[in-house]
């Protein structure tokens, strides 16, 4: 469908451009059934950046007051991309594996069950 | 010889419909240029019912008196230090939020109607839509003079038109009317009048309003009183409208049910800031949430849309959504605010022991399983000296702009990712509704100025979280922020109160 406008043949661009965030990308990164964190955090990060240094340069400062997050086994962990599984390859950049703008990470830890084992 | 006294009819007739004139050398399409663009179909303006019958005349006498009663209210108020009155400090953020969130959007009104009130064909229209710009105007006037005691004792009130346009929470109140002024005549109707003011408004109006009489905001509540019978026009011009359309052209069916689907999810969307306020700010709780919801919509939006069963008008899409909903979006929304209350121009704190019983006994089914998890999680934090505030910023809807932050409602432990592709874009959503919203109008929520985007494109000053919310928010970071406990706010109140 599109929108009925007096204007005839009415186009805009869109707001959220990548080239408009100044040589980085929106990622968001989200921890499933861990609900201490309301919402999946939003990142503009560099798509040159490698999956390595997301995880433990970007992430810890969040997801980091989380007390399981230390305890989390990145071998096991599994993950998502916009919502297709997904295996991380931590020496390749973002862009080169398919992590775009505003994309969608998700990681799950089925052993760690939050704090109460209630998804918190 | 003075002129003979009009009857009230001749009067209502000279005041309203005589108001409007043939159009001999000049064209009538081009006077009323926003008048077809919508689809909506028109035959006989003639049909229009006035909803108001008033006229100019005595609506300024009217409305003279209310305003008399309502300032010596206001005056007696501050004279005795009215604000000392309320239950607790903690109160006073319900009013903020009011303040910074719901006053604009009268002013929005207030433009929204003196723009339609221009662009009807039909005089009866217009006239209804100009005196309900003016009710707007005065409703923004005297709702900033109610609150205006407040700003002399507590922090946050001192720049809520400027926080209204900046602040990252507050783009869901102003995308709303946003959304709704930059659409066509009909529809902004149908949003605002109807699906707003005629099946929601019950839903803000009573739960500020009672809740102001329930904690001792004499102001507010006064302001309440006031605006009431103002209110009750509004509504039945909210009713007039959509029975005037149906009546109007069959063509006209599917285009009011498609406005009323989206401005009913549009409204549920941002009811969830009343839903939180309800359930998590009032010290002295009105009824909760759910309650409410199922009170002033499932009861009585239910018979109305029994009513309009008969033009072939459905319930609004998604509304089995929202039964599920009701007993999860207050406490997901005050979730949200309690991880960023760093960055909010309210305060934020965790349920008292007593709070967190009221809302196992009103949320039998999901409180304990879902929620007091998270607020135990709180409290032991705060009790080991952490109190946290989330770190990163968070992921917002497209649509509806609030943070990701709610559920899949079969399953709370798990939030909601709806996504649609446009033109090589991603686009993301809390809900449905939302996403449906989206792919209904794509054109134009590509264009939604989202918080959080806004900042990583630079257009939000600062680099840091910090700056933008020190120079580009203007809050005054440490007064107006953060949890209640140790606020300024927090110990003034104390110090008046005698406690240590």
């Amino acid at each position: 469908m599109s929108v009925r406008a007096i204007t005839p043949d009415y186009k805009v661009q869109a707001r959220d451009r990548v080239e408009n965030f100044h040589g980085n990308q929106i990622v968001y990164v989200a921890w499933d059934h861990h609900l201490m964190f309301c919402a999946p955090f939003a990142y503009a990060l560099p798509p040159s950046m490698t999956f390595a240094e997301l995880r433990d340069q970007v992430m810890p400062e969040a997801f980091g007051l989380h007390e399981e997050f230390t305890k989390i086994n990145w071998e096991t962990a599994t993950w998502l991309l916009d919502n297709q599984p997904f295996t991380p390859d931590l020496n390749q950049s973002l862009k080169a594996q398919g992590v775009g703008h505003k994309s969608v990470l998700r990681f799950q830890t089925p052993e760690l069950t939050g704090f109460q084992g209630k998804a918190v | 010889m003075s002129a003979k006294k009009l009857n009230l009819k001749d009067k209502y007739r000279l005041l309203t419909r005589d108001l409007d004139w043939e159009y001999s050398y000049a064209d009538r399409k081009k006077a009323f240029p926003y008048e077809e663009f919508e689809g909506i179909k028109i035959t006989d303006w003639s049909k229009w019912e006035d909803p108001f019958r008033l006229t100019m005349d005595a609506y300024w006498k009217y409305q003279a008196e209310k305003e008399k009663k309502l300032y010596a209210i206001f005056d007696a108020f501050a004279q005795n230090n009215g604000h000392l009155n309320v239950t607790d400090a903690r109160y006073v953020n319900a009013i903020k939020i009011f303040l910074t969130g719901v006053s604009p959007l009268e002013y929005q009104a207030y433009q929204g109607y003196a723009h339609v009130g221009r662009q009807f064909g039909g005089a009866g229209a217009r006239v209804a839509c100009q005196m309900q710009s003016i009710d707007e105007l005065r409703h923004v006037q005297t709702q900033i003079h109610a609150m205006s005691h407040y700003n002399k004792y507590f922090d946050g009130f001192q720049d809520w038109t400027h926080m209204h346009d900046r602040v990252w929470y507050l783009s869901v109140p102003k995308s709303f009317f946003d959304d709704a002024r930059s659409a066509g005549p009909f529809e902004f109707l149908i949003a605002i009048s109807f699906s707003f003011e005629y099946v929601l408004t019950n839903l803000l109006f009573v739960p500020f309003m009672s809740g102001a009489a329930h904690n001792g905001d004499m102001a507010t509540c006064t302001f309440g009183f006031s605006a009431q019978s103002d209110e009750a026009r509004h509504m039945t011009l909210g009713l007039e409208i959509i029975k005037f359309l149906l009546e109007q052209h069959e063509d006209n069916v599917p285009i009011v049910q498609k406005w009323i689907d989206k401005w009913f999810w549009r409204g549920t969307r941002l009811l969830s800031i009343v839903a939180m306020m309800m359930d998590y700010m009032l010290p002295n709780k009105v009824m909760s949430w759910k309650e409410a919801w199922e009170v002033y919509f499932e009861e009585a939006g239910g018979a109305l849309f029994k009513d309009l069963a008969r033009y072939g008008i459905r319930m609004p899409k998604f509304v089995e959504t929202t039964e599920k909903e009701k007993e999860h979006i207050s406490h997901q929304a005050w979730w949200i605010f309690y991880n960023y209350g760093h960055a909010a121009g309210f305060h934020t704190w965790i349920p008292s022991d007593e709070e967190l019983d009221w809302l196992s006994e009103k949320y039998p089914d999901t409180f304990d399983k879902y929620y007091r998890p998270r607020w135990e999680l709180a409290r032991k934090m705060e009790a080991e000296g952490k109190r946290f505030y989330s770190q990163a910023l968070p992921q917002l809807c497209t649509t509806c702009q609030i943070p990701m932050g709610f559920t899949e409602m079969d399953d709370p432990t798990q939030i909601a990712y709806r996504s649609s592709d446009y033109e090589g874009e991603k686009y993301h959503f809390c809900s449905d509704g939302c996403k449906h919203i989206f792919d209904e109008e794509p054109e134009k929520y590509v264009q939604s100025w989202l918080p959080v985007h806004q900042i990583y494109q630079g257009n939000c000053g600062g680099a840091s979280v910090e700056e933008v919310l020190r120079d580009y928010y203007k809050l005054n970071l440490g007064a107006d922020n953060l949890d209640i406990k140790g606020s300024p706010d927090e110990q003034r109140w104390k110090e008046w109160k005698g406690v240590a």
